[in-house]
């Protein structure tokens, strides 16, 4: 009798473990941005490695967050402008992206190998929220996923205004570029 | 037993509608602790140049940079267009400054009144912060020095090096209330070895009041005033009072302003200002920062 009044809940753990290992998560992926043209004095570019990133391989979720003062600069007055003038990081302190892998079934999660992927979802920065397609690639190596894609960002869609004086030498559309390493999640 | 058993029932049903919740909650995020709200942040732009107008303001340069700096102070506006509304008569100082850490700048500089060269020292023991163990403000520490590079006056007496010197000391508290607005207090003592008046105290107190007001993303207005507790004994001597507005372009921040004050080092502005702001006597400035990275912040 007693047996068998224990083993439901050792099954409950079961469930919840085992969903568990299907999220995959970082705190330290890579997000690089560029905003340069030709016409530009200088690189303007700068990458945030502190990036989370977590995603669900069953439910196909894929998240982002990523803090915008997190953005490293080569010149210090270029990272100060960025977050004071642009994207106004005291105000709007994070970037989010909520989306989810759209042909997930075509990734084999428990086979190593490289798979083009689909993500398709919301991102929300400078108070602003868009659709945001892209195309990515999930490399699967010993347990782990590596997430890369690349996308642009037209900056007019999130009201990040560029002065008429430097209008020619900051381009319109950022180029973003996503690289996470995502480990098993052990919840 | 049968007691027993329903507890047991009603634990494993919490267990597995919660093990239920987790996996179908959307915001996976929440699941690895996306809270960086906790985490400890300096403030920072609390003013947009290490200088309110005239004097030091809490903010400092980013380290790795220099701040090349070229002040100009004008002559009178009241003289009208005979000199063209002082125009005609400018002074200047030309600086460099130093950002060695977060929290420590140094910087040299020398003004063509009395051909003056100055160097300073600043450093924040406290910054202002958000987050995890966060201060509500900042305090700075300056220590300066100023050489007076005249001719003697009396080259017959017997000149020491030593008179040419005089030294400041400010400790600056302020705080960035919010995105448009920041003030801040400095208690100033200037020191001159040597003072013309044998009535003239050597250590000049003062209480300077800095403040900034955010008018646009590029522009915000600013006031600078020292108040001047023991003036040199003779009437002729005022408190600096600046009022301006710094504007930001890329590279470059122009501080244009309005003062009664002529000095551009902390001897010269507040224990030598002769004109009244009150009366009009007031000539127009400004400082021009250009700051560069000397260092790569990273490869």
């Amino acid at each position: 009798m007693k047996k068998k009044i224990f083993i439901p809940p050792v099954f409950c753990f079961l469930v919840f473990f085992s969903n568990a290992q299907d999220k995959y998560f970082t705190k330290t992926g890579k997000i690089n941005f560029s905003a340069t043209v030709p016409s530009s004095p200088e690189n303007i570019d700068g990458i945030n490695k502190s990036v989370i990133c977590v995603m669900d391989s069953k439910t196909a979720n894929i998240q982002f967050s990523v803090l915008m003062k997190g953005f490293e600069f080569e010149r210090a007055l270029m990272q100060e402008h960025f977050n004071e003038n642009y994207v106004e990081s005291d105000k709007f302190p994070k970037a989010e992206f909520k989306g989810f892998i759209t042909n997930n079934n075509s990734v084999n999660y428990s086979k190593e190998g490289t798979y083009t992927v689909k993500v398709k979802g919301k991102l929300a920065m400078h108070g602003e929220t868009k659709d945001v397609e892209s195309e990515g690639k999930l490399i699967i190596k010993s347990g782990k996923i590596n997430a890369i894609a690349d996308f642009a960002v037209l900056l007019s869609d999130y009201k990040v205004s560029i002065p008429t004086l430097v209008a020619d030498k900051v381009a319109k559309t950022a180029k973003i570029t996503v690289n996470c390493l995502l480990e098993p999640f052990k919840g | 037993m049968r007691k027993n058993k329903k507890i047991l029932f009603v634990i494993c049903g919490i267990l597995f509608v919660s093990a239920k919740a987790y996996t179908q909650d959307d915001d996976l995020l929440k699941l690895v602790g996306d809270d960086e709200s906790s985490k400890k942040e300096y403030v920072k732009s609390a003013f947009k140049s290490p200088r309110v107008i005239h004097g030091h303001s809490i903010e400092f340069l980013s380290a790795g940079t220099m701040d090349f700096r070229i002040l100009h102070r004008f002559g009178q506006l009241d003289q009208g267009y005979k000199n063209f509304f002082g125009l005609d008569q400018a002074s200047m100082r030309m600086g460099f400054d130093f950002g060695i850490l977060p929290n420590l700048m140094v910087g040299v500089g020398r003004s063509t009144y009395k051909k003056e060269l100055d160097g300073f020292i600043k450093y924040a023991p406290l910054r202002q912060s958000t987050g995890k163990h966060s201060f509500p403000m900042t305090v700075a520490l300056v220590a300066g020095m100023t050489m007076d590079g005249l001719p003697w006056a009396d080259p017959n007496r017997k000149n020491f090096f030593s008179s040419r010197l005089a030294y400041y000391f400010q400790v600056i508290a302020g705080r960035k209330f919010s995105d448009a607005f920041t003030l801040q207090v400095s208690p100033t003592l200037v020191h001159r070895n040597l003072v013309t008046a044998v009535t003239d105290s050597n250590n000049i107190y003062s209480v300077g009041v800095g403040g900034r007001l955010r008018l646009s993303r590029r522009i915000s207005l600013t006031c600078d005033y020292f108040y001047v507790i023991n003036p040199l004994t003779d009437n002729t001597y005022y408190n600096p009072l600046a009022i301006g507005i710094d504007i930001e372009t890329g590279g470059h921040v122009f501080q244009l302003h309005f003062s009664n004050a002529t000095g551009m080092n902390e001897r010269a502005f507040i224990t030598e200002t002769t004109a009244n702001f009150i009366k009009g006597e007031i000539r127009f400035g400004f400082n021009l920062s250009r700051v560069f990275q000397l260092k790569k912040k990273r490869k």
